[in-house]
């Protein structure tokens, strides 16, 4: 917790903090969080902090909410190497690295326009990761491979 | 380990399995032209669902079936379906799973086999889903590397022609990797091999690019010719220029070794020119014929697990 010192940020009393996001990639994981505007609660963004770890990096605290898989998964795609830590009563009660999973459906939208998954048939987008440095995604509908600026473009 | 399995994409292939297709793809060669004598698959259905024209794969699939004793289901223009009334995928294969054994697919939206496959109780073949997976077509194209050249190790293959959008050679390149194989890419610079899947087959086998024929022509144990279609080049005149060179002309055949094969996916349009059909080289009508042998092991394959 010696680290928080350092941080231009105040400590929060319950919620989630996640920290080590790669510098500059804030704005993005605020975006999607579906977090703009007045939201009814503290949001606290640093950005270009220094980081013992990643020599720079993103903070951001969100008073009273608990991220879901779903939302862990997000962060993932585009912030890996991200860790969370859930506060309650100012007490870090877990904290974890965001990880990508091997295979998830419904976070993201494949890129490819005629994929069955973007007709009208009632299906999940599913994708299985290949690589996860450099972070690579295959469709597991039509097998088209995706990475970088496109995964963060689909990410629904 | 066959019974009821999907065909859905060549990537779900191990190299063992693509061999044993190929075999028994051999036995029934003689079959293809007068039926198997004991009628295997007499109790099976094959629906056919072709929500895209197609000529070659669905004659010689329904060929196939009728060879084997199976009946045939299937419709004819979608105007006559409930497509046109909107109904789904996932609801036209859960129908026709109750009137048939298995079901052949071709669709134009990408993945959609593997969809009808998940909801399917029955088996599902891909017979070709938009620029997508076309597995029947690879494994018969494998078929006529083995029965033509008689092997498909230590050979060098060409694949000429258009490599970025043309789904049979994804597919073929990419099952041709697990072999010992030099494989030369001949395109223009606009339509060349997509990345990933170079980055995929180079790690497994020797692959060189080329822009021009005549530097390989020579070396070449198979040459495999694809269509560059129009649509490709916004301009006319660029695409007259661009793909008159990759026409194969008589010149190169004789460069080329005498044993040489020459395939084609079909249908061909200027990229072949006709008198090339009556050279000894030329193997893409026999080919095609290969198709029926091919979509027999694979019907016997799955509907009866031998």
């Amino acid at each position: 917790m010696e680290k928080e010192k350092t941080l231009k940020i105040e400590k929060i009393k319950k919620g989630t903090v996640i920290d080590h996001i790669p510098v500059g990639r804030a704005l993005k994981v605020l975006k999607i969080l579906n977090i703009e505007g007045d939201i009814g609660q503290t949001v606290s963004i640093a950005i270009h902090v220094k980081s013992q770890k990643l020599g720079l990096k993103d903070v951001i605290k969100i008073e009273e909410r608990i991220l879901d898989s779903s939302e862990l998964n997000k962060i993932a795609l585009i912030a890996g190497g991200a860790t969370i830590s859930i506060v309650e009563d100012y007490d870090i009660v877990n904290k974890f690295e965001v990880e990508i999973p091997n295979e998830f459906s419904g976070i993201i939208k494949c890129s490819n326009p005629k994929c069955i998954t973007n007709s009208n048939e009632r299906v999940k987008s599913r994708f299985v990761t290949v690589s996860k440095k450099p972070l690579i995604l295959k469709c597991h509908y039509c097998e088209r491979e995706m990475e970088g600026e496109e995964i963060e473009e689909n990410i629904i | 380990m066959w019974l009821n399995k999907d065909i859905v994409s060549i990537g779900d292939f191990s190299k063992e399995e693509i061999l044993e297709v190929l075999e028994r793809s051999e036995n029934m060669v003689s079959y293809a032209k007068t039926g198997h004598p004991e009628k295997p698959l007499r109790d099976k259905i094959v629906a056919t669902l072709f929500f895209e024209p197609s000529t070659r794969t669905r004659l010689s699939f329904e060929s196939a079936a009728m060879r084997m004793g199976a009946g045939i289901l299937g419709f004819g223009a979608l105007e006559s379906t409930s497509v046109v009334k909107g109904e789904t995928l996932i609801d036209t294969v859960r129908i026709v799973e109750s009137y048939s054994d298995v079901i052949v697919i071709r669709h134009p939206m990408e993945g959609a086999a593997r969809l009808a496959s998940e909801f399917a109780q029955v088996p599902v073949i891909n017979a070709g889903d938009g620029a997508g997976q076309h597995p029947t077509q690879t494994l018969l194209d494998l078929f006529t590397i083995k029965r033509e050249l008689g092997k498909l190790d230590n050979i060098c293959v060409g694949i000429m022609g258009d490599l970025k959008y043309g789904r049979t050679v994804h597919s073929l390149s990419k099952a041709l990797s697990l072999f010992k194989i030099d494989l030369h890419l001949i395109s223009p610079e606009t339509l060349k091999m997509p990345k990933h899947i170079l980055k995929d087959i180079s790690t497994k086998i020797k692959v060189q690019e080329h822009e021009d024929l005549e530097e390989i022509v020579q070396d070449l144990d198979v040459l495999y010719v694809t269509r560059i279609q129009k649509e490709r080049f916004p301009d006319p005149e660029e695409y007259k220029k661009v793909a008159g060179s990759y026409y194969l002309k008589t010149s190169h055949l004789q460069k080329a070794k005498k044993s040489l094969i020459i395939m084609h996916p079909l249908p061909r349009v200027d990229e072949i020119p006709v008198e090339i059909d009556n050279y000894p080289q030329a193997r893409y009508f026999k080919q095609a014929a290969y198709g029926v042998p091919v979509r027999m092991a694979i019907l016997d394959l799955i509907l009866r697990g031998e």
